[in-house]
């Protein structure tokens, strides 16, 4: 059982200066991880020249910035070989170089312009609540992402791969919405039960592949990926059912869950967010807790870094497997179901979900699979959504380009060697860029 | 930090042996044919007609007499393992067992459809089958080349969409069906080259890679689609198509000659495939050395193997199977859409999985599949009361009982999602 592959040898990992390990002056969280023991340096440089330093340096922070950077270049360049007017003026490029350059320039501008707008703030907002607008929609497209990107990164420290996220979620959505419509009981109470709904429905699409994995040595991922499908057929069979399908409706869509289990808006009836990002926050604080300074976290991590050792110490491997998948579950699921209990809809379609178990893994990579980085990588998500949906109506061009730039930036940040490349960057060592786990089946 | 297997308790050979175990279920299964289906199967004749429509010969059994026959047939060959069968004859025992219980099964359905309706044309079944498969014979082919090599292909679904996508594109623009399948198999390898890239030459985690590729291919190809095809469909999406293929004589043969042999050129592709890539992969020195680079590299590399080079060129080649899959859809039968894979990728891994990470394996799985598939439609078409969704959940439970051990053991090669790094 030993394992023949050396830890895939990061380029990133070349020696840095100690300074550089000391003291990042970007305040960086993983620091604590890089397993240096700094020397006592022998002069101190100023903090400023320190910060200059290390912000073109191979650092978590820059190069995410930078990913982001080289994404939306990326996606500038489909932008301006889809738009047939603006691919038109470089066919005189030699001629009149200014023409094509001024059209992609515009273009563009534009379409970034409209996504910052949607997502952040409008200049020409009329008043407080046009102010507002972006930053409500992004919280709302945040607070599922944070839930689903909780899971995949709590489960990716116990060394699980949670591919099943989105049935997870979806498995949440469904008992949620169930429990929504089907019950009756007092406001308050209602939406207690109908989360706590969303929560099982999540952990017990997390316990199948959990419990196969501890019993069977049944690879999660592979269990993960088809649970995800058995779960939307199960979603799209439900919803046609008597009892559940909405009797005045032929289509496939349920009854609409009832008013008394939905959550509470938060900036008035005509702001779409919803009570979803504080849950969101609490527990994001709670995975963190559980994560740092609970012995079940200390049990999960040391399962993820190495199970043999931590066998060896007397730790339940086989449990531990299980209870990851279970607190993955249980997050996946509440941030399905947060998709009918929230402002994003109220009844169950097949579509319910949308992609949030997929934008998950996305999320958690992009967080640096840490609670508090998943939630921020999550309100990045979020704004890209909340953009992407102004970018569409306002500039013409695709929602589907915020997919795109979600992927790239996550396959440069995935691979920090090549951005460090294009960029020429120092090397950090405090930061510790690579987040695979690099396994098999 | 690879994570390695946990250690599967050691195989009971007391009593109960896995043939034994294999047999109960047989029984059960034997059990509920005869008495459940026997019981709800009507006294109406089940046709089975050698045509594509009502017409013409058939095979006829009453209802319930073939409902409650095949049961026992299935019940027998529980019995049989249970006694204590010789291993040899685990695996036709249970095939025919199975396949006693799915005629049961067809049996009670066709005799319980409405009135007029108690036929099964077996042409349209078997061609459908093959129409559904392919998609899933081409990606779980490009699935055997990247993962017998060591590089673990979860970006099966992007290849296909990929490939779809570009076949359409430029077989659109330029108008020839050939553009169109060259193009088809360059965009599935454009993804396998990120793929490639990525895993190898940056190491980053190969499952982690394949799943953001497939969100790539879906935003790009997506994107491109409402920008380009949407505006000017006659331009951009209207690839011409290529026409079926009768091949004189086999195609004369009952129901199978109708069904296979009046293919596109997809069809044949993808059985030529099968039966190249199995001859390739365990006759020739280039399999050899795949194989032996997706179990163990560092021997493969101390005996002058370029490990490297060729996943390198496995993973493009697969890209290049998976495309042709996807200009399958556009390139004979629709037109492109979005997200038009919708999933068959990830039924194509499962096809990978299930046929053990071999080429005839994984042909075998994907026509069970894709057969699973067809009888969903057929199913529908004569209101039967079992839902097609959970037919449609078949192959990933099937998935599922594959790798929990319940249906033998399955075991993909050593390396496979392993970078390698020399030295």
């Amino acid at each position: 059982m030993t394992n023949p592959n050396p830890q895939p040898g990061s380029p990133d990992k070349e020696p840095a200066s100690e300074e550089q390990a000391a003291q990042n002056a970007l305040g960086n969280t993983e620091r604590a991880e890089a397993a240096t023991t700094p020397t006592a340096p022998q002069e101190r440089p100023t903090l400023g020249r320190l910060f200059l330093e290390n912000l073109w340096a191979a650092n978590t922070f820059t190069v995410t910035l930078l990913s982001l950077v080289l994404a939306m270049v990326v996606g500038a360049i489909l932008m301006i070989i889809s738009d047939p007017d603006v691919l038109a003026t470089y066919a005189y490029f030699t001629a009149r170089p200014a023409d094509a350059i001024n059209a992609s320039w515009t273009l563009v501008s534009e379409a970034y312009a409209n996504l910052f707008k949607g997502a952040v703030f409008d200049p020409a907002a009329a008043n407080f609540n046009t102010a507002l607008s972006p930053i409500s929609e992004t919280l709302t497209y945040t607070a599922p992402l944070v839930f689903t990107g909780l899971s995949v990164a709590l489960a990716f420290r116990g060394g699980l791969f949670n591919i099943g996220a989105q049935g997870q979620a979806t498995m949440g959505v469904v008992l949620a919405a169930l429990a929504g419509f089907l019950l009756p009981l007092p406001p308050g109470l209602h939406l207690l039960v109908a989360v706590l709904a969303g929560a099982v429905g999540g952990a017990i699409w997390g316990f199948i592949p959990g419990v196969l994995k501890a019993r069977t040595g049944a690879h999660e991922v592979i269990n993960t990926i088809m649970l995800n499908y058995i779960a939307v057929y199960f979603l799209t069979w439900l919803i046609v059912q008597n009892g559940v399908q909405d009797p005045n409706r032929t289509d496939a869509i349920s009854r609409p869950v009832d008013a008394s289990a939905q959550l509470p808006r938060l900036f008035g009836d005509n702001l779409r967010a919803h009570g979803g990002i504080l849950l969101a926050v609490l527990a994001t604080w709670a995975v963190a807790w559980l994560l740092n300074r609970s012995t079940l976290g200390f049990e999960l991590r040391a399962v993820g870094a190495n199970p043999d050792a931590a066998r060896t110490a007397g730790i339940s491997v086989t449990r531990t497997y299980v209870l990851i998948m279970v607190f993955a579950g249980v997050l996946a699921g509440l941030g399905g179901s947060q998709m009918v209990l929230g402002t994003t809809a109220a009844a169950l379609t097949p579509l319910v979900v949308a992609q949030i178990g997929f934008d998950g893994i996305l999320v958690a990579l992009l967080g640096r699979v840490k609670p508090w980085g998943v939630a921020l990588a999550a309100l990045l998500f979020g704004a890209l959504q909340a953009g992407g949906n102004r970018m569409q109506s306002y500039s013409g061009i695709s929602l589907e380009l915020v997919t795109v730039l979600q992927a790239l930036i996550v396959i440069f940040i995935a691979a920090p060697a090549l951005v460090k490349a294009i960029f020429q960057l120092r090397a950090a060592r405090a930061a510790r860029l690579q987040t695979s786990l690099a396994k098999g089946w | 930090m690879a994570v390695p297997d946990i250690e599967v308790a050691p195989v009971d050979e007391g009593f109960w042996t896995r043939t034994r175990k294999v047999g109960l279920v047989l029984l059960a299964l034997g059990l509920l044919a005869t008495v459940l289906f026997g019981a709800l199967a009507t006294g109406e004749q089940a046709r089975f007609t050698l045509s594509e429509d009502a017409a013409g010969a058939a095979l006829e059994i009453n209802g319930t007499v073939g409902a409650i026959l095949f049961g026992l047939i299935t019940l027998a060959a529980g019995a049989a393992m249970l006694a204590g069968l010789p291993k040899r004859w685990f695996i036709p025992v249970l095939a025919a067992g199975l396949v006693a219980f799915v005629l049961s099964f067809l049996c009670w359905q066709v005799s319980a459809a409405p009135t007029g309706q108690n036929f099964m044309p077996l042409v349209n079944i078997v061609r459908g089958t093959f129409l559904l498969a392919l998609p899933l014979i081409f990606g779980s082919l490009a699935g055997v080349l990247c993962e017998r090599s060591g590089v673990v292909n979860v970006a099966i679904e992007g290849q296909l969409l990929m490939g779809a996508f570009s076949g359409a594109l430029f077989g659109s623009i330029s108008g020839s069906v050939w553009v169109g399948l060259v193009a088809a198999a360059i965009g599935g390898s454009f993804i396998s080259l990120l793929l490639a890239v990525f895993s190898i030459r940056y190491l980053v985690d190969q499952v982690v890679m394949g799943i953001v590729l497939n969100l790539l291919a879906v935003g790009i190809t997506g994107f491109l689609y409402e920008r380009l095809m949407q505006t000017d469909a006659a331009r951009y999406n209207s690839a011409p198509r290529f026409s079926n293929w009768e091949i004189p004589l086999l195609s004369d043969i009952p129901v199978l000659g109708p069904a296979l042999f009046r293919g596109n050129i997809f069809l044949y592709l993808a059985l030529l495939l099968v039966l190249v890539i199995h001859i390739a992969l365990f006759r020739t020195r280039w399999g050899l050395r795949t194989r032996s680079v997706g179990e163990h590299p560092t021997a493969a590399d101390t005996l002058g193997v370029k490990v490297l080079g060729l996943r390198y060129r496995n993973v493009l080649l697969a890209g290049a199977v998976a495309g042709i899959g996807g200009a399958s859809y556009t390139l004979a039968l629709f037109s492109f859409t979005k997200n038009m894979i919708g999933g068959k990728g990830f039924i194509a891994l499962a096809a990978l999985i299930f046929g053990r990470w071999s080429p005839t394996g994984a042909l075998l799985a994907a026509l069970f599949f894709g057969f699973a598939d067809q009888l969903a439609t057929y199913l529908g078409a004569i209101n039967s009361i079992i839902p097609g969704q959970f037919l449609a959940m078949l192959p990933y439970l099937a998935t599922i009982l594959a790798v929990a051990g319940l249906v033998g053991r399955v075991r993909a090669p050593a390396a496979d999602g392993k970078p390698y790094i020399k030295g």
